[in-house]
């Protein structure tokens, strides 16, 4: 008797059920991500739905990526309309109200100048943002370029280059990021670069890695054996297969270098008084930590909150995009 | 002993729920061997491992029992299930390597079942560890126990994996495709072994397969699966001669056989694709594809009826299933004929003495010996003819695929030369005319890597168009469509990516691109390994029907015998790095032939239960080429050395006709004297009246 | 492998030398008088000039980075400009703190890392492994300087258990400097704890998808069994590496949680010696921060290799 019908049914809408695991040890998920992979491939195949749309399916049924995702979205919104909707200039100080605490004119409170805090707290997103914003973009530009090139080619060049990756990578960031500050001086700009500069190695090390494994595929065989040039095999042989690790590896930069700016404001090396650097307001809050502990949530909540969001987001990317087989 | 009454297993994954088995019973009995067999979806794993209640979370067995000497395994407790998994059932495994753990010695790990299993302490364990591994022959069980999987090669991992399986003489030996991995002379040893060990220990097997050649020599009854059911279960003798589902019908019709005639002969194909699990067609599975469907067979699934004498079909019209010798003459034509031409200057291909060397890795003492040079490929001279197909054959080692990336480039060769129509090839591709690099192309072994994931199927095929024919627009469209109606492809196939593409259509955008700028010569780097049978034959057919509507060449390289003496004009042999034979198809395939042809065509399974092949095993693994024995390099595992002269001496290249070669000191005389290849069976004279 | 080791160790000497010269070129655009900050801003410029002759900032770079170096290498690591003492024995206290704070944030993170990973690991995508995973992240998100703030405010402020500031005298034992190495221990584990446990758990989850997990269960071998003797073993030695690796981010690392602390470690004397200016000071301890760190990264490699078979034999 067959109950091929009755199991098989109407494609259960458009994102199924997921699994749920079973409760006690299982230790042959493998396998299962084995059975998604061959329905990948045609073999036990699933419903038709491909591409962009299985992202979305995907990312909808990880609710911590999707919380991430979202809340960075709004922050970076924030960001970018901070100065519009901000009710107060953040630097403009009441001498009347000085440590007030939280009410409906000051959201978030005031801090021992009297300056809105919710309308620095903004302010610093915008700063925040851009800066750690401009400064992956700068290592993700460098990387990029730099690790294809290191990994593709077999040479002194780009031994050279894997040298200087791991010279850096040996000093812990903070470390390197004061020495960069402190000879350049804390100027946003600088800010930019250090964090560039920083974090190039770890981009460049994701993409020679890609890169290394990708080398020996067949498919770049097949190119060279076309006598194709070195450029088109580079940029659009490898390099589209490379953008999935590079995306969760720019998000998780961008996570790192918004705690970099941070520490480096809390440690006096960011941007200097009297802007509205979130690390540096949590700095000014210790001292009125039991006077004002508002001074102190509130930034640190906003950094907490785009950094975990940030991170959530870039976990979330990565399970997404994790190659079949790899699931979890 | 096993009884599997109905059972039905699904799958849930994260866009459907998928029925992987639907109603499948099979019986067992004690010391009795079933091949259960079938190509990839069939579902012959999930079917073996949900019968022994091992499935992953997403996994359920939804309908039927398992009954293990009486014992149903849905009821057991998981410490029980665990009980009977170690005592009564053994697995041996299809990757010998994967499949035990890279930290642990084997020792250990055989030692393992015996102290959880069979009380036993450590000492005792290690001996009963000792004593299965000399049953399996291998040599100096003692020091193989010290060892780490990775420091012992295929062959003796398989035997390691037997061993294990067999320690506490469990009543079911569970056997899941154990010698694809290995070459075809280790795994002829490694059947040897299973059929010494089926006398000796008399447990049922279950043996899962795509090859239906092992299973003729292995089993004594099959049952055929496909999508999910079983569709026939038969004694071997009875399948092979007279299949009774047109599924079993059209299977052994894809598989090449071993004919020496002049015709070259295209082979039964499966029309269609098999049906993704979620979508099966109402009716019959195989109805889709089946040439003999009638109304009935779509409106209901059949169910496997008894159809006596211990057969059973899944088909209603089991009784007019023609014979196979008639559907073979009837649904396939003949694409060429085998060329016996001399080789002469005119050849399209030639190369001479092209040796390869590669700087050693590694920090052993061998490399320092080597002064840090490994030769994989030690002087080969070929020849490759306008319009016609050249098969190599080798097994690992052999360095075929080095040779064939030396031709075209992509390895640089360190010696000899290669010429194209006469002129010079360059051992590098940067100094070669573009002519030259347009006149060669390649179709590599894994198809899920030689297509880019990012690339669309149209972008795939239109990049050598565009580059080399500098079409562009309109006529490049155009093009691409030819080229995919070439390879019978549906032309909306354009705009999707690899990962939508089954193994087989990959291979065939491969080959699509392979041919689109019109080379000359295609190099085909075991093109078929990674794919269904019926696939394969499929594939093969494609290729033949190329070579005779656009005269390509090939350069066909695969360990699998039967495919190659299918497709090509003249064969290679290789063996570490040098050709021991070289001539026309039917010469090389007769005796006389060079003992390690000899040796092939002995290990070979072929799907023919009556085949009779000479028994010659060859001892030891497949050497690498870091060890190239002096003199003769095949001397230490052939069974016809002559002693010092071998050993010492290199061959002399001895032409045995006026087109076929060999390189070994025997004279030919001798050699035919006392050889006797292949002789097929009842089928193949059969096949040959006709 | 002796060779292995002697080979990794000549690297590291040599990657030592080159970030010598880096440390050493760096310190030099700095930019800020070090004579001004000693001095003062009224000093005479005569009284400036001596004072650089005496520091050695007259002679030629070249000839400056060859004094420091052999003066490193040979254990004479200079005067400190700020403090007048000599560097060898600040940075040696420094970092014996630094070390002692290390190994309590280590004990702390690295055994329950490991276990929760595998726990997770085990139970994929159920309950307990989304809780642990996304908890997890949660946690590398909390900046130290918030969470080590926190912790003050409702252990020290509020509840008053222990204390808010965790300066030590110089000299001070490990047993006496206890109570005070727990929150900033606690805050260093927080982050290490994250890192941990996600390694382990994705190495975890990469053991289970091998043959071998099959093989081992398949042999009807009890569940402890397969964890402890075939998973555990294979899953445990990229974590292993790791926890090395961050031996050194635990030395030299530390900077903010130092500085919410007080707590007198490596890092903030790194940051003192910058906001001052303090050449020598600086040279020093970032050096040492930096062997450290490459020490460590050869630890962990010899570590991998000696755990994987496949390697050694």
């Amino acid at each position: 008797m067959t109950r091929r019908g009755a199991s098989a049914g109407p494609t259960p809408g458009l994102c199924a059920r997921a699994s749920r695991g079973d409760p006690e040890w299982n230790t042959d998920r493998g396998w299962q991500t084995q059975v998604e992979a061959q329905g990948r491939q045609g073999k036990v195949s699933g419903g038709d739905v491909r591409g962009v749309r299985l992202y979305w399916c995907r990312l909808a049924r990880r609710p911590a990526a999707l919380v991430g995702t979202v809340v960075f979205l709004t922050i970076v919104l924030l960001a970018a309309i901070g100065p519009t909707i901000s009710p107060y200039p953040p630097n403009e100080q009441d001498a009347e109200a000085p440590l007030e605490a939280p009410s409906g004119r000051h959201f978030f409170g005031t801090d021992q100048f009297g300056r809105d805090v919710f309308s620095r707290v903004l302010s610093g997103a915008r700063g925040v943002v851009t800066v750690s914003g401009l400064g992956t973009a700068m290592a993700v530009a460098i990387g990029v370029f730099s690790g294809l090139f290191a990994g593709y080619q077999r040479g002194v060049r780009s031994e050279i280059i894997t040298r200087v990756y791991d010279l850096l990578l040996c000093i812990p960031s903070l470390l390197l990021a004061m020495v960069l500050i402190a000879s350049v001086g804390p100027s946003k700009v600088n800010i930019v670069l250090v964090v560039g500069i920083l974090y190039t190695p770890n981009v460049g090390r994701v993409v020679r890695s890609v890169v290394l494994d990708l080398k020996s595929k067949e498919f770049v065989e097949a190119a060279k054996a076309r006598k194709e040039r070195r450029g088109y095999i580079l940029f659009r042989e490898i390099l589209p297969n490379t953008l999935g690790p590079l995306m969760v590896e720019s998000a998780m930069r961008f996570s790192y270098s918004i705690f970099l700016v941070a520490s480096l404001g809390f440690l006096g090396l960011g941007v200097q008084p009297p802007a509205s650097d979130w690390g540096l307001m949590v700095s000014d809050a210790r001292d009125f930590l039991q006077l004002a502990p508002w001074m102190l949530l509130f930034p640190s909540a906003a950094i907490a909150a785009l950094v975990i969001a940030t991170n959530l987001m870039s976990d979330g990317l990565r399970q997404i995009t994790a190659p079949a087989g790899s699931a979890g | 002993m096993l009884r599997v009454s109905d059972l039905s297993i699904e799958y849930t994954t994260e866009q459907a729920v998928l029925p992987a088995v639907r109603d499948v019973s099979l019986d067992l009995a004690n010391g009795e061997s079933l091949g259960i067999v079938g190509e990839s979806g069939s579902g012959k794993s999930t079917l073996v491992m949900g019968a022994l209640r091992y499935l992953p979370a997403n996994g359920r067995v939804v309908a039927g029992s398992v009954h293990l000497k009486d014992q149903d395994l849905g009821e057991l407790s998981a410490a029980d299930l665990r009980r009977v998994w170690g005592g009564q059932v053994g697995i041996v495994y299809q990757n010998p390597l994967g499949a035990l753990n890279p930290s642990m010695t084997v020792g250990r790990q055989l030692r393992e079942v015996a102290t959880w299993h069979l009380n036993m302490n450590k000492r005792q364990g290690d001996n009963l560890a000792r004593e299965m591994l000399t049953k399996v022959s291998m040599p100096d069980p003692d020091s193989v126990l010290k060892r780490y999987p990775h420091q012992l090669s295929g062959g003796m991992l398989q035997r390691c994996i037997i061993a294990m399986a067999l320690m506490t003489r469990p009543a079911l030996l569970v056997m899941d495709e154990p010698t694809t991995a290995l070459d075809v002379t280790t795994q002829a040893v490694v059947l040897d072994l299973i059929e010494e060990l089926k006398a000796e220990f008399d447990a049922a097997i279950l043996y899962i397969t795509h090859d239906l050649g092992v299973v003729a020599r292995i089993c004594d009854r099959i049952a055929v699966m496909y999508a999910g059911e079983v569709v026939e279960i038969a004694t071997t003798r009875e399948l092979f001669a007279r299949p009774r589902h047109p599924y079993s019908l059209r299977l052994l019709g894809c598989i090449p056989h071993f004919d020496l005639g002049p015709q070259k002969r295209s082979l039964l194909t499966i029309p269609g694709t098999i049906p993704r699990v979620n979508d099966l067609p109402p009716g019959c599975v195989f109805a889709p594809r089946c040439t003999f469907a009638h109304e009935q067979c779509l409106a209901a699934s059949p169910p496997l009826v008894d159809i006596g004498a211990g057969r059973s079909s899944a088909c209603l019209r089991w009784a007019e299933v023609p014979d196979l010798i008639d559907v073979a003459h009837s649904e396939t034509d003949v694409l060429g004929r085998r060329s016996e031409e001399v080789p002469g200057t005119a050849d399209l291909l030639v190369t001479a003495d092209v040796c390869v060397d590669f700087k050693a890795s590694g920090r052993s003492l061998e490399w320092r010996r080597h002064k840090g040079r490994v030769r994989a490929v030690g002087g080969v001279s070929a020849f490759l003819k306008l319009g016609q197909t050249l098969g190599v054959v080798g097994e690992s080692g052999s360095g075929k695929t080095t040779f064939a990336r030396a031709i075209i480039g992509l390895t640089e060769r360190s010696d000899g030369s290669v010429r194209l129509r006469g002129h010079e090839l360059a051992p590098g591709l940067e100094a070669r005319s573009p002519q030259a690099v347009r006149d060669m192309s390649m179709v590599f072994q894994n198809p899920d890597a030689s297509l880019n994931p990012r690339h669309t199927v149209g972008q795939a095929v239109g990049r050598p168009l565009s580059l080399f024919r500098r079409l562009r627009g309109k006529a490049l469209e155009g093009e691409i469509e030819r080229l995919l109606h070439v390879v019978q492809l549906p032309s909306d196939y354009r705009g999707r990516y690899p990962g939508e593409l089954s193994g087989g259509e990959k291979q065939r955008v491969a080959i699509a691109r392979a041919c689109a700028a019109d080379p000359a010569i295609v190099l085909c780097d075991e093109p078929l390994s990674a794919l269904d049978v019926s696939v394969q034959g499929a594939l093969m057919n494609l290729l033949m029907r190329l070579q005779s509507q656009m005269g390509t060449s090939f350069l066909f390289i695969s360990h699998d015998l039967s495919a190659v003496q299918h497709m090509s004009d003249w064969i290679a042999v290789m063996y570490l790095g040098k050709i021991m034979e070289l001539g026309p198809t039917a010469e090389v395939m007769r005796p006389p032939f060079h003992p390690y042809t000899e040796a092939l065509l002995s290990a070979v399974p072929v799907a023919d239960p009556d085949a009779v092949q000479e028994g010659i095993r060859l001892s030891g693994a497949v050497p690498s080429a870091t060890h190239v024995p002096p003199g003769c390099r095949f001397h230490p595992r052939c069974p016809r050395c002559l002693g010092d002269q071998c050993r010492v001496e290199e061959p002399p290249w001895r032409a045995v006709a006026a087109t076929h070669w060999v390189y070994c000191h025997i004279l030919p005389e001798e050699l035919a004297s006392n050889q006797f290849g292949i002789r097929e069976g009842h089928a193949a004279s059969q096949r040959e009246e006709t | 492998m002796l060779i292995f080791i002697a080979r990794r160790l000549a690297m590291v000497c040599v990657m030592s030398l080159v970030m010598s010269v880096l440390v050493f070129g760096v310190t030099q655009v700095l930019p800020g008088d070090v004579t001004t900050m000693v001095l003062g801003q009224f000093a005479t410029e005569a009284a400036k000039q001596e004072l650089r002759e005496e520091l050695g900032l007259t002679r030629s770079l070249p000839v400056q980075y060859g004094t420091w170096i052999t003066g490193f290498v040979l254990g004479d690591w200079g005067t400190s400009i700020s403090s007048q003492a000599p560097v060898f024995n600040l940075v040696m206290e420094r970092l014996r703190n630094s070390l002692m704070l290390g190994f309590v944030g280590l004990m702390m993170f690295a055994p329950l890392g490991i276990l929760l990973g595998l726990v997770a690991g085990l139970k994929q995508n159920s309950w307990t492994d989304h809780f642990l995973s996304v908890g997890s992240l949660g946690f590398i998100g909390l900046p130290e300087f918030v969470s080590g703030l926190i912790l003050i405010w409702v252990f020290a402020v509020q509840l008053g258990w222990l204390p808010a500031s965790s300066a030590i005298p110089a000299g001070t034992g490990f047993v006496d400097a206890f109570p005070k190495l727990i929150l900033p221990g606690v805050t260093v584990a927080l982050v290490g704890l994250a890192y941990v446990l996600r390694m382990t758990r994705a190495s975890t989850v990469e053991v289970l998808r091998r043959d071998y997990v099959r093989t081992a269960r398949l042999k009807g071998l009890p569940v402890r069994a397969v964890v402890f003797t075939h998973i555990l073993r294979n899953a445990l030695t990229p974590t292993v590496t790791v926890i090395a690796v961050s031996i050194g981010w635990l030395v030299g690392g530390l900077i903010v949680t130092e500085s919410v602390f007080g707590y007198p470690g490596l890092g903030r004397l790194a940051l003192f010696a910058i906001q001052r200016r303090d050449l020598p000071l600086m040279q020093a301890t970032t050096m040492v921060i930096v062997v450290i760190t490459m020490l460590a990264n050869l630890v962990a490699d010899v570590i991998y290799t000696y755990l994987n078979p496949t390697i050694r034999y």
